[in-house]
């Protein structure tokens, strides 16, 4: 993990660094039959947090699933375009193989090991790295001291904030050099959520690790986002600096709730940008 | 007294052997979800395969032991690899119709090569028999225990404790979630199958020098399902408390009452079980948060 110069952050057009991972044009169809992505297309650039954001359905998690190799447990196949994490082609690579590479997924809704002790979460978390198990708890205890006050505790049975800094220290044991976040804001209390966020930016500005993060709440995503792509139906449909997504005003409508003249909202507007012309 | 203390080496032996054997269908069961009736003539394989090994091709003890786990090591895997991986995601009831075949084919395959005469096998655990407050208690039965309670133990820790064991139990959590971690589905689950041919390679191999190698082991072996349902299907420590108590409870009442009674106790228990505490005894209860 090595810091990246926080480059071009609303400045102008992106000096882009080196892209960790790419995702090139690809379909995914599960069970052969629904296609959720349609030639999605995305980069995560070097020691940068971008934020993936788009309205429920749009196919946000199953890109996360593609590039880390979950699809296969959900019947689920990318058929088209490819993946590369690092410079290599991992689009038909193992999990396992993908974590070991420096690939790690914190799933939505935290998937801790419930009847595991936090302790045994973690050890679990560094199983690729075994070798350097007993430094990396070290780190991941001194980042988030109240786990290591609950190393002993079922994990199960901790609070919805707590389980979502397991998860995410789980992650870390894996020695990642992305990390990817699936909605970790999903049933926390806003203040949670804003420790979170600022957990997800203290690890990048400390260790420079590159984080893709999923989030409903698009204000706090693009907050510390340095990147930002907004999905709908299976593609990318904007992107851009994140503080210019911020203040676009469709996004703001459509994503911040705030844009637009309150007066003259109807919702023939909202229409003209949600639905398109059908036949039937 | 001396009854007593008999019957008591006697039935904790049996236990023993008992809650070893049941060791390899919870791990099967907690890693895999599969319930494996085929356990049995896991032990049974094991059994015959060291005593291919060890009497007709006259392999020294030690050589013969590990025949033994090579063969169990084979059997558990190519099962895994062959006949239950193309089942998942079926329902419950398809995979146990699948080990219940598998049971059958795996006995059938014994009884192909051996028949079905008892074999004597030379003792391999010292013989004779010491006093212990006035009962006459076989050594080999002690020696049973022993072996038994040291595999358990060992097996114990390797769950508790090491890394592939922590990885197991992650498997048995949330599979996905295993996934995200690195860890191989694929490789725990054969894992699992290779330890429990394992242990059940052990019991059944104690089991035959106790009493005889034959047929009968796979009637012992069926005993592992009052065991686990005791013990709640999924919990180690149960398991082990369920072998001793059948163990024992079939000992004390063949001993005391009536052999043949003895022959069905442990299916009494087992119904008892399930009408008081239906999640066994040491079950583990869901955790479930909203």
């Amino acid at each position: 993990m090595t810091a990246a110069p926080d480059t071009a952050r609303g400045a102008g057009p992106p000096v882009a660094p080196p892209a960790l991972l790419s995702i090139n044009n690809i379909e995914v169809i599960y069970d052969e039959v629904i296609l959720v992505l349609r030639g999605l297309s995305l980069e995560v650039p070097e020691g940068q947090i971008v934020a993936l954001l788009g309205s429920n359905g749009a196919g946000k998690s199953t890109t996360l699933k593609a590039a880390s190799g979950l699809l296969p447990s959900e019947q689920g196949e990318v058929t088209s375009g490819h993946i590369t994490f690092g410079g290599e082609d991992i689009t038909k690579m193992d999990a396992p193989e993908r974590v070991k590479r420096g690939l790690s997924l914190c799933m939505e809704g935290r998937h801790v090991f419930p009847h595991l002790t936090v302790a045994d979460n973690l050890l679990a978390g560094g199983y690729t790295k075994a070798g350097e198990a007993a430094e990396t708890l070290d780190f991941v205890y001194e980042f988030f001291p109240k786990l290591a006050d609950m190393r002993a505790r079922t994990a199960g049975f901790l609070s919805g904030g707590e389980q979502q800094m397991l998860a995410i220290g789980r992650a870390l044991m894996a020695k990642p050099t992305l990390l990817m976040l699936d909605e970790p804001s999903l049933g926390l209390a806003p203040l949670l959520v804003e420790e979170i966020f600022e957990t997800i930016a203290r690890l990048n500005a400390d260790t420079g690790l590159t984080v893709l993060v999923i989030e409903q709440n698009a204000r706090t995503a693009l907050s510390v986002a340095h990147h930002g792509y907004i999905m709908e139906q299976g593609r990318i449909m904007l992107e851009g600096e994140a503080d210019a997504l911020a203040n676009n005003p469709d996004v703001k409508e459509f994503y911040l709730g705030v844009g637009g003249d309150a007066g003259k909202r109807s919702y023939r507007d909202v229409k003209h940008y949600r639905r398109r012309k059908r036949w039937l | 007294m001396s009854t007593f203390v008999t019957l008591l080496v006697i039935g904790l032996s049996e236990g023993a052997i008992l809650a070893l054997a049941a060791l390899g269908f919870v791990l099967i069961f907690k890693a895999t979800g599969v319930i494996n009736f085929a356990q049995g003539e896991f032990l049974l394989i094991g059994a015959y395969s060291f005593y291919t090994a060890f009497v007709i091709m006259q392999l020294p003890i030690v050589l013969a032991l590990l025949v033994g786990v090579l063969v169990a090591v084979i059997v558990g895997v190519v099962v895994e690899r062959f006949i239950l991986r193309p089942m998942v995601g079926q329902s419950h009831i398809s995979i146990i119709m699948v080990t219940i075949g598998l049971a059958s084919v795996l006995s059938a395959i014994v009884q192909m090569f051996y028949g079905t005469q008892p074999r004597a096998m030379p003792p391999i655990l010292p013989r004779g028999s010491v006093s212990i407050l006035g009962g006459s208690v076989p050594v080999n039965r002690l020696w049973a225990i022993v072996i038994c309670a040291v595999v358990l133990g060992l097996l114990t820790w390797f769950f508790q404790k090491s890394r592939h064991g922590v990885a197991m139990r992650a498997v048995a959590d949330d599979q996905q979630a295993a996934m995200t971690v690195g860890i191989s589905v694929r490789r725990v689950f054969a894992l699992s199958w290779a330890l429990a041919a394992i242990s059940a390679l052990i019991a059944g191999v104690t089991l035959a020098d106790v009493t005889a190698v034959e047929m009968n082991i796979v009637n012992f072996g069926l005993l592992v399902f009052p065991v686990v349902i005791m013990g709640g299907l999924d919990s180690v420590p149960g398991t082990i408390v369920g072998g001793l108590t059948i163990g024992l409870v079939s000992q004390f009442v063949s001993g005391y009452m009536d052999p043949g009674l003895a022959e069905i106790v442990p299916y009494i228990v087992l119904v008892l079980v399930l009408l008081v505490r239906p999640y066994g005894v040491f079950g583990e209860k869901r955790i479930e948060r909203v």
